[in-house]
């Protein structure tokens, strides 16, 4: 997922012909202040942090100003502050438009269709998970023929619009259908949409660009997401991790069994702190990469459960033994291993050998590193 | 017969020449399938593992017969190489490629469809019937010939599974690993009738995982129109919202692809729901030994 800030899916919109307010991005509230003064952005003005997380207007990280003084100071106050885990670097001054309505607009992946999926509402401006299931309409828009105009009609009169601002709701109706399309779009979300004078305009601007398809599109390969430092260098290196709120690291091969075994470690007591699939690699290359950057998250104790199908058993613990003799004394933390399929014996051996405890039952194999995880003696983790 | 494929499956790997195309045509010749061609375009004429190489697919099906295909191309070509295989006349692809655009995958799945194709991926295991004829990469050694069939959206969790049913001293039919993406060509409802219309199944293993809306879909098939019963587990009972855990396709969002409502609505449909992987083999063999004897 690359989640655009709301100033960058705007200037997507922007270059896809969606109206939207006068507005610009700023970095210190000096910028804000001239923004104004320079005319740039007529006010009443809104001052909004450029922040990933929903829920910025409640947040207190959106605030109003009338004078380029008051966009100085709302600035100063929004700025550096820690929203929902993020800090605020960037702020969108914009014009307050006098608005009659807000509507709300999306299109995003139906997964069971396998379809792209218009979604419209005359409730805008609210979050759509309180929007009654009524009050939503739901287009499933086949890709071969696109938005149709039919289609199009059909979401304009469920948002209740006629004459002129009935034809700039077409508009940009087809206008998010190309960028959706054509930017690889997983989700575009307008909300509020509102109607101004004979138009609408988009005063939101919410858009999620897949991963896979950054290749096509290598603009968007470097924007962060919300993504924690060590998933991003996870993300680097081509591994999947995730970090949870526990203290037991996890890692296993595939992600259906990386999920199961938090499941399993979850229920006899554990609380797991990050996820790592390991995928379908036996290269003990990778293995060490994967086990240096568990060790980076300090987990209390590392679990590793490996079932050897295509993978093999004894290069995995190779890897793994090879990792640990990386990592100082004094930051080792309790490692047990279960480890079944291809090479099982050979691989159970190598960890033994190497101090780890090992074993091919998996009930067992985490009952031992909740205990290992919960003696008072370990104290070379620490919680993070 | 089996599910999808059987001792007439003629398969031609696309790919071929790559690491994991020439690593799996051995393992899929040692299961015992009949693999005819293989194709990289601009490397026809040559030969790997034995198997022919060619430059299209038109011209591997013309010259060998192929039947099925196997996708191994990076992700960037991968819908080329399926619509390919279609226009080739190629009815079963299995799309190992994982990182797929799922917007590559939308038009993949929509093309396929208007030509009657069936695509099992992408992100996945593919599909194997011991002693008949495996497309794909699941491990040669988990299987031995039964009447166990397995359906699941996973990849190392299905070889233990499917291991596990193997050591209990049963077997499977067949097995399918649909894949872990968002965008899948075949899903639980697609392949649910397969199942039941398969004469060699008596019981059917479902493996889910969070994100979507896939074993709701399939609880509601296995209620109305399933005889056979099912054993089934989902995946991702401890996993945060948000966030998504290895596959692509396996994130709670917006509320919406928790465990809990995926478990209750299998359990509501009459399937047993194991809250282990490691519980599935003995609940399986304790429900197929109260099977009335055929």
């Amino acid at each position: 997922m690359v989640k655009l800030a709301e100033w960058r899916g705007k200037e997507l919109f922007r270059t896809y012909g969606v109206p939207l307010p006068r507005g610009k991005v700023v970095r210190s509230p000096g910028e804000a202040r001239a923004a104004i003064e320079d005319g740039e952005v007529p006010v009443p003005a809104v001052v909004k942090a450029q922040v990933l997380a929903g829920g910025r207007g409640k947040g207190g990280a959106v605030r109003f100003a009338t004078t380029a003084e008051e966009a100085e100071s709302a600035a100063a106050a929004i700025l550096g502050l820690e929203f929902k885990g993020e800090k605020v670097k960037e702020l969108l001054i914009e014009e307050k438009l006098a608005l009659q309505r807000e509507l709300y607009v999306a299109l995003a992946l139906d997964r069971s269709r396998r379809v792209p999926l218009l979604m419209v509402s005359a409730q805008g401006g609210v979050e759509i998970e309180g929007v009654g299931e009524e009050a939503i309409l739901r287009i499933p828009v086949h890709p071969f023929a696109g938005l149709a105009a039919y289609e199009r009609r059909a979401a304009i009169a469920a948002l209740g619009l006629s004459g002129p601002t009935a034809r700039s709701a077409d508009q940009l109706l087809g206008a998010l259908w190309d960028l959706f399309n054509r930017e690889d779009a997983e989700l575009v979300e307008i909300n509020p949409l509102a109607v101004v004078g004979d138009g609408v305009v988009a005063l939101d601007a919410k858009v999620i660009i897949e991963d896979d398809a950054t290749f096509r599109h290598p603009q968007y390969a470097d924007l962060r997401d919300d993504r924690t430092p060590l998933e991003e260098i996870a993300r680097e290196k081509e591994i999947a991790f995730v970090q949870l709120d526990g203290d037991i690291g996890v890692i296993a091969n595939g992600a259906g069994l990386t999920m199961a075994t938090l499941d399993v470690l979850k229920e006899f007591g554990g609380d797991p702190g990050v996820f790592l699939d390991l995928g379908g690699t036996d290269d003990p290359k990778k293995v060490t990469e994967a086990f240096l950057l568990m060790a980076e998250a300090h987990p209390r104790a590392v679990f590793l459960n490996i079932f050897g199908g295509v993978t093999r058993c004894d290069t995995v613990a190779r890897g793994l033994v090879d990792a640990r003799r990386q990592i100082p004394e004094t930051e080792r933390f309790p490692l047990v291993a279960r480890i079944r399929g291809n090479n099982e014996a050979e691989g159970l051996a190598i960890l033994r050998a190497a101090g780890v405890t090992a074993q091919n039952d998996l009930k067992e194999a985490v009952r031992a590193v909740v205990a290992a995880a919960r003696a008072p003696a370990n104290a070379a983790g620490t919680p993070r | 017969m089996s599910v999808l494929v059987n001792a007439d499956t003629r398969v031609v790997v696309q790919g071929i020449t790559g690491h994991q195309g020439t690593v799996h045509t051995v393992q899929m010749k040692a299961f015992g399938t009949k693999v005819v061609a293989g194709v990289t375009p601009g490397k026809g004429g040559g030969e790997v593992e034995g198997v022919p190489v060619f430059n299209s697919v038109a011209e591997a099906v013309e010259r060998t017969g192929a039947n099925a295909s196997v996708i191994f191309v990076p992700a960037p070509f991968a819908k080329d190489a399926y619509l390919e295989a279609v226009d080739a006349g190629i009815r079963l692809t299995v799309a190992v490629t994982e990182h797929i655009p799922f917007h590559d995958m939308l038009t993949m799945y929509h093309y396929g469809r208007l030509h009657g194709a069936k695509l099992i991926g992408p992100n996945c295991p593919g599909i194997a019937s011991p002693g008949k004829a495996k497309v794909g990469i699941i491990p040669n050694v988990v299987f031995r010939p039964g009447r166990v069939g397995v359906i699941s959206r996973s990849g190392t969790l299905t070889y233990e599974i499917v291991n596990g049913i193997k050591e209990a001293g049963l077997g499977q039919s067949t097995c399918i690993g649909l894949g872990g993406d968002p965008v899948v060509g075949t899903s639980f409802v697609d392949a649910l009738p397969w199942f039941e219309a398969d004469e060699e199944t008596d019981l059917v293993v479902l493996v889910g995982e969070i994100g979507g809306t896939a074993e709701e879909e399939a609880a509601e098939f296995i209620q109305r129109k399933l005889s056979k019963p099912v054993v089934a587990y989902v995946a991702g009972r401890s996993a945060p919202p948000g966030k998504r855990m290895g596959h692509a396709g396996a994130i709670i969002a917006r509320g919406r692809g928790t465990a809990e409502s995926k478990l209750t609505a299998l359990q509501n449909a009459g399937a047993e729901v194991a809250k282990f992987p490691y519980e599935i083999p003995g609940m399986v063999a304790e429900r197929l030994a109260r099977l009335p004897r055929r």
